[in-house]
């Protein structure tokens, strides 16, 4: 009997995607929802896509969204778990969304121990808009809004999402992941399942950043993009778990009577 | 009860089961009221929101999922909420926004104010949309008009504005709570899960604008309808009036007692009180001015709600205006002083 190793899907739309060729959005939206079905959580779960390049993201995922004005998913995700604790709830976020826009529903979702999942997309440019300069974007990183590169003296330093959010106490899991290469790959795939268990299982804020290439933006072919992140990105956002609380959590939720 | 709390109590009552808000005088007596009792009501959700914008985007998301919402603030707060307003209007979501209005523009002051008017009848954020906006003027109506707010937010999905101002907010007065209607909304529009169903999404952003268009005609039907049926005002003492008062909430009380004190002297002036300020109740105002011709539009503002008031009377009525804005609360004596000079003015 043939086994079947690889098929689309199940909570992924049949549309093509938009994103441009390379671009990180298509494979992080796969691996969400091959986290989905292989959770069996597609009928309870909700999404909250942002205002970015994945704006559209409703257009994939084959589960019920709802869009978000720029940087407002974590309050909005915020509010739809605590009307329905019982579902499993997501924001879909970019850099600008997260790291400035939004940077306080984001921060102040994790600092409530928010069950929610953060799925933040990290590709140092605003993607949508045609390659400006985004929270993360690197020293010296030429953008439309920083075209002699980015100067610390007067555009500041690349935010480092996971150092920050590992620091409030109401995050439960936070780990920063990479999709340029297949290890990355599967690595992402892991960090996103391993945030939605946490959720599922009650126990607090978790969030994936994802470096994530945009070929387009950065003038790069795909391949030279995933090295790129290798190369200069990872070094100033380097891969890795900066927090798991999950067993303490755990833990503490048995020997606290509910 | 405080205006605050009246309006908290109505909201839980009408079935309110989710509060966002952040503190901002004059108001914080309401988002303390919800704190202390949503989270004791069955369901109820309170979030004390990082940010006014946070707090106008939980209840979007807190409304999609089927639950009845509020948020409340004073209006530089309102300013904020504006971003989510016109989401929550495009995304045809029910929700109901407080403002108990203070001094502006800017941060203004504390006082009670009716400098809002313009921001909250023209949709107040961007894009063509409107919110039906119910100006209570009594303890009374603020118990009655926010529970039949939630109906209104229901019935068209849309959000819902209540405009007081920091007068109304404090000012204590007794109430009774009339029994609310049982919620009617239907569950195709909620958010909840896809289950093994059609996954649905609830979306503002339309890339075609032919798509887009037919939307924003969508929306402009559904105001029309509700601009045709939904308008709310009061006469007072009109029947012989020789000059008509046209004010709202905290100004119409003090007009109220100015026309007791003009009547004492014979002078034969009325009110003309719009409650729902959107939509605007022109058509009875304009047939008003078949058989009185002198008007007095009176505001706590340089003059908002007067535009309106030209544009219901076309012409056909003459319209003096007193208006005291940023934080400055007349007597009813200081307004029957006015309206006396401009009647006797007038030889009436």
């Amino acid at each position: 009997m043939a086994k079947t190793v690889f098929k689309h899907p199940e909570s992924l739309k049949e549309a093509v995607f938009h994103y441009c060729p390379g671009c990180g959005h298509s494979i992080a939206h796969r691996l969400v929802s091959e986290v989905i079905d292989e959770m069996g959580i597609r009928g309870i779960t909700i999404g909250v896509p942002p205002a970015g390049c994945a704006v559209l993201a409703y257009n994939y995922f084959d589960v019920d969204m709802i869009e978000a004005p720029h940087g407002r998913g974590p309050a909005m995700a915020s509010a739809i778990k605590r009307c329905l604790p019982d579902r499993v709830v997501f924001s879909y976020q970019g850099d600008g969304d997260l790291a400035a826009i939004g940077i306080a529903e984001s921060f102040h979702a994790a600092n409530r121990g928010e069950n929610i999942t953060v799925i933040f997309i990290n590709n140092a440019v605003y993607g949508m808009t045609g390659g400006q300069m985004a929270p993360t974007t690197m020293l010296n990183q030429r953008t439309t809004t920083s075209p002699t590169g980015r100067k610390k003296e007067l555009d500041g330093y690349p935010v480092k999402v996971c150092e920050i959010f590992s620091q409030l106490r109401g995050a439960t899991y936070v780990e920063r992941c990479s999709v340029s290469s297949p290890a990355g790959v599967n690595k992402t795939k892991k960090a996103i399942k391993k945030a939605f268990q946490c959720q599922v299982d009650g126990l607090g804020f978790s969030l994936v950043e994802v470096l994530s290439p945009c070929p387009t933006n950065w003038k790069m072919t795909p391949i030279d993009s995933c090295k790129w992140i290798d190369e200069v990105m990872a070094k100033e956002f380097p891969p890795g778990v900066f927090k798991d609380e999950i067993a303490e959590m755990k833990k503490s939720a048995e020997a606290a009577p509910c | 009860m405080s205006g605050n709390n009246v309006i908290g109590e109505a909201a839980i009552r009408a079935g309110c089961r989710f509060y966002a808000g952040y503190p901002i005088t004059p108001q914080n007596e309401l988002t303390e009221y919800m704190a202390e009792h949503m989270r004791t009501v069955e369901g109820g959700v309170f979030l004390q929101s990082e940010s006014e914008i946070a707090a106008i985007n939980m209840i979007a998301g807190a409304s999609a999922t089927g639950v009845r919402v509020m948020t409340s603030s004073s209006s530089p707060g309102i300013s904020l909420k504006q971003e989510g307003i016109s989401s929550m209007a495009a995304c045809e979501l029910p929700g109901i926004i407080v403002n108990i209005m203070r001094g502006g523009p800017g941060l203004g002051n504390i006082r009670p104010s009716q400098g809002d008017y313009f921001q909250a009848t023209r949709g107040g954020g961007h894009g063509d949309y409107r919110t039906i906006v119910i100006a209570p003027a009594t303890g009374q109506e603020l118990a009655d008009l926010t529970m039949d707010a939630f109906d209104l937010a229901d019935k068209y999905r849309m959000p819902v504005m209540i405009l007081a101002d920091g007068m109304m907010g404090q000012m204590m007065e007794p109430v009774i709570f009339k029994k609310p209607n049982p919620r009617q909304y239907p569950e195709k529009f909620m958010l909840r899960g896809a289950g093994t169903g059609k996954s649905k999404f609830i979306h503002g952003l339309i890339l075609d604008p032919i798509d887009s268009e037919a939307h924003n005609w969508k929306l402009a039907r559904k105001y029309q309808v509700i601009a045709e049926n939904e308008t709310l005002f009061e006469e007072h003492r009109v029947d012989d009036a020789e000059l008509v008062i046209v004010a709202y909430g905290t100004s119409a009380r003090i007009a109220k007692g100015a026309i007791k004190r003009l009547r004492s002297h014979g002078m034969k002036i009325g009110l003309f009180r719009p409650i729902t300020l959107w939509p605007f109740p022109e058509l009875k105002l304009r047939a008003l001015s078949a058989k009185i011709k002198n008007f007095l539009v009176f505001e706590m503002s340089t003059g908002q709600m007067l535009e309106d008031v030209r544009l219901a009377l076309q012409g056909y009525a003459n319209i003096e205006f007193h208006g005291r804005p940023g934080g400055a609360v007349p007597t009813p004596s200081e307004l029957a002083n006015v309206v006396a000079r401009v009647y006797n003015k007038k030889d009436l």
